[in-house]
């Protein structure tokens, strides 16, 4: 057990696939030598080779359909794409192939692969490099689309995401790459994916999010608990397919119910989450459900993005405001 | 050329490249050039043309079935019957596939049942899961985004070691897009066992190929991805094979990948969804049946007393007969239950999908 970072849990869960299973593959932009521009594939080339950690050319479209070519013939590609900003070439790849090649194949081709990008704002990072679009990604049956919000999680999540028979998006939250640290064991155990960890536990009401907004929302809870509002937090972790037991068995504990993610509103995976509990949930609610996201706007360039992302504040206030809804 | 007159500028040239155009019959059938080994194998022309032939019943037929209601859209390769029979044959058992929708020759060549493809145009999944090389890909529709994957399957043959070959087929409209090229830039860069074949039929739908670029040939294309790329007579299907061959070969030997452009017309129209008479001349079609490959091929057969008259009619009643048994086959097939839309979505279904299925296979609600 030692302490890190997030992006060095990413890095120890690569490591540890590698040395497990000689079919994984780690491919993309710089990610050989240079180790990837947040050095999460550091020391991965001189430890396994170029030919298992290759610097692809500079094409995503390319990085995703390799990815689906060598799946198909049973390697387990693990595509890195620099910014999330850039992984738009690859939604071809990932609707048309990637996500349907099991089933319009009849079982016959499967599509074992991971493909990595950085996901969210915070970096003070230039235009294109703040992408959390996220919901585009949950839409496409056949996909897994996974987010880790601590180095635990990252290692564990990492670890399945590979090990996963079908494909799967790894969103790696940037904001917190270094700034999230905490003790992982590198002991080749994956945590589950398609299920929700309670980070803690709550009775007034369910604060839900995902990745690097986690951060917020439970100092967001910190904040509650000063007041006596005891907030239960959820990392939904897997979006696509996503825990639906333990939102709803939350929610049915609080009554309450604010969602926290950093993409736009419009759209956004929160509307998802916000639909499921109208749906099965109704009448366990005490009060609307809230949710506190980015604005509909693009994300602004570094200086004003911070107004862009939910604060603390915005939580805190929102989760007041169901708490004293009569 | 630019570079030419760079040169008589007084720089140096740097590089200079040249693209071959490879025939051997003309639209006649007789011989234009010294005629490649395995053209003495009488055998091997008959299976060509038998093939060529029963692509072209079996497309007959598919559009009868379309427009009588019993077939979905469907893409007929009539006018190119060279291009996927000749490059098919060139490859064996254990090298992949990957072709686009138009290909329906090289995947009977390599075994795919016919109903196996009626099954898929009449809308069915279980098309794809045919009786060919179990890792051959299935028919791609998005147009050039199997060349990524042949890119990816060419990788793992290396990184393996497996003397095996990814054949890549699609169409001159693939050629513009960035999928293809940035297919052939990466299988140059490691020298992939991966063969590219553009049949060049002229016409992407209603796009003459003087608007899909301006390149004298689609071969010049391999030149920028730093391999060879070579012009073939598609409507020769001697000339397809020995093209093939030779790439197949070279690949598989280490040498790299090779890109193909077999120089054809699309006769009929682009799918039955469409009207060619809308865009094009009948005279410019009427033209090229000229060259057609199945009256070329039979008529140099012929002239080399390798086929007859009375071969030709049993062949004919031999093509009739395998495909109206496969029509049968594929009409008695059942539709499959409404909830299998769900197998394998994924590996195993997540519980949350399961419910829907429950919900489609009507037990009880979601």
């Amino acid at each position: 057990m030692s302490e890190m970072t997030l992006v060095e849990a990413i890095n120890l869960a690569l490591a540890r696939a590698m040395e497990d299973d000689p079919d994984v593959i780690v491919l993309g932009e710089d990610v050989g030598i240079n180790g990837g521009v947040f050095r999460a594939t550091a020391g991965l080339q001189t430890r396994f080779g170029s030919e298992r950690v290759l610097d692809t050319p500079l094409a995503e479209l390319l990085i995703s359909g390799l990815c689906v070519g060598m799946a198909a013939q049973g390697l387990k590609p693990i595509g890195e794409i620099q910014f999330m900003g850039f992984l738009y070439p690859c939604i071809d790849q990932l609707v048309n192939h990637a996500s349907r090649i099991r089933n319009r194949s009849q079982g016959r081709l499967t599509c074992p692969m991971v493909l990595r990008t950085p996901h969210g704002a915070g970096i003070r990072a230039p235009e294109h490099h703040s992408e959390s679009t996220e919901a585009m990604l949950a839409h496409i049956p056949g996909l897994r689309v996974v987010i880790p919000s601590s180095p635990e999680r990252a290692y564990g999540l990492l670890l399945a995401a590979i090990r996963d028979p079908d494909p799967v998006v790894f969103l790696e939250p940037t904001r917190i790459y270094r700034a999230a640290k905490g003790e992982v064991e590198d002991n080749g155990e994956a945590l589950p994916l398609d299920v929700a960890f309670v980070l803690r536990e709550g009775r007034d009401v369910t604060l839900i999010s995902w990745g690097a907004m986690l951060k917020e929302t439970m100092a967001a809870a910190d904040a509650l608990a000063v007041e006596g509002i005891t907030a239960e937090v959820v990392d939904l972790a897997t979006l696509k397919p996503y825990d639906e037991v333990t939102v709803l068995g939350s929610v049915a504990k609080t009554g309450r119910c604010v969602i926290v993610h950093e993409a736009t509103r419009t759209g956004g995976f929160g509307a998802e989450i916000a639909a499921l509990i109208a749906e099965r949930s109704l009448t366990s609610l005490l009060a609307p459900v809230a949710r506190i996201t980015g604005y509909d706007t693009v994300i602004p360039m570094a200086r004003l993005e911070q107004h862009m992302m939910p604060s603390v504040g915005r939580i805190v206030t929102a989760a007041r405001k169901a708490c004293q809804f009569s | 050329m630019a570079s030419k007159k760079m040169a008589d500028g007084g720089l140096p040239v740097v590089a200079r490249f040249e693209v071959r155009h490879r025939n051997y019959l003309a639209p006649d059938g007789s011989i234009n050039r010294p005629l490649p080994a395995f053209a003495s194998d009488a055998n091997l022309l008959v299976s060509l043309y038998r093939a060529m032939v029963l692509l072209r019943s079996f497309d007959r037929k598919a559009v009868a079935l379309q427009r009588t209601g019993r077939l979905g859209t469907y893409a007929v390769s009539l006018g190119q019957e060279a291009v996927s029979v000749g490059i098919a044959s060139a490859m064996r058992s254990e090298d992949v596939l990957l072709p686009s929708y138009r290909d329906n020759g090289a995947l009977l060549w390599r075994g795919v049942n016919p109903e196996e493809i009626l099954l898929f145009w009449g809308g069915d999944e279980r098309g794809n899961h045919f009786s060919g090389p179990v890792e051959d890909f299935p028919f791609c529709v998005p147009v050039g985004s199997q060349a990524p994957h042949a890119a990816g399957v060419g990788y793992a043959f290396k990184l393996r070691k497996e003397p095996r070959v990814a054949v890549c087929l699609f169409g001159d409209g693939a050629t513009s897009k960035g999928d293809v090229y940035e297919a052939m830039n990466f299988a140059g860069v490691h020298k992939l066992p991966v063969v590219f074949v553009a049949t060049n039929n002229q016409w992407a739908i209603s796009v003459p190929l003087r608007l899909q670029t301006g390149c004298e040939t689609l071969a010049q294309k391999a030149i920028a991805a730093g391999f060879i790329g070579e012009q073939v007579d598609g409507s020769d299907v001697v000339a397809v094979r020995a093209a093939a061959e030779e790439a197949v070969a070279a690949a598989r030997d280490g040498q790299g990948p090779r890109f193909i452009e077999a120089l054809a017309y699309r006769l009929g129209d682009h799918t039955t969804s469409d009207d060619a008479s809308r865009y094009r001349q009948e005279a410019e079609v009427q033209a090229r049946w000229r060259e057609e490959p199945i009256a070329r091929l039979r008529a140099f057969l012929v002239g080399q007393k390798m086929w007859s008259k009375a071969e030709e009619e049993r062949l004919a009643a031999e093509c009739h007969e395998r495909v109206e048994a496969a029509v049968e086959r594929y009409l008695a097939t059942e539709p499959r239950r409404p909830e299998t839309m769900f197998d394998h979505l994924y590996a195993e279904l997540p519980e949350v999908y399961a419910a829907q299925r429950r919900e489609l296979a009507g037990e009880g609600d979601v």
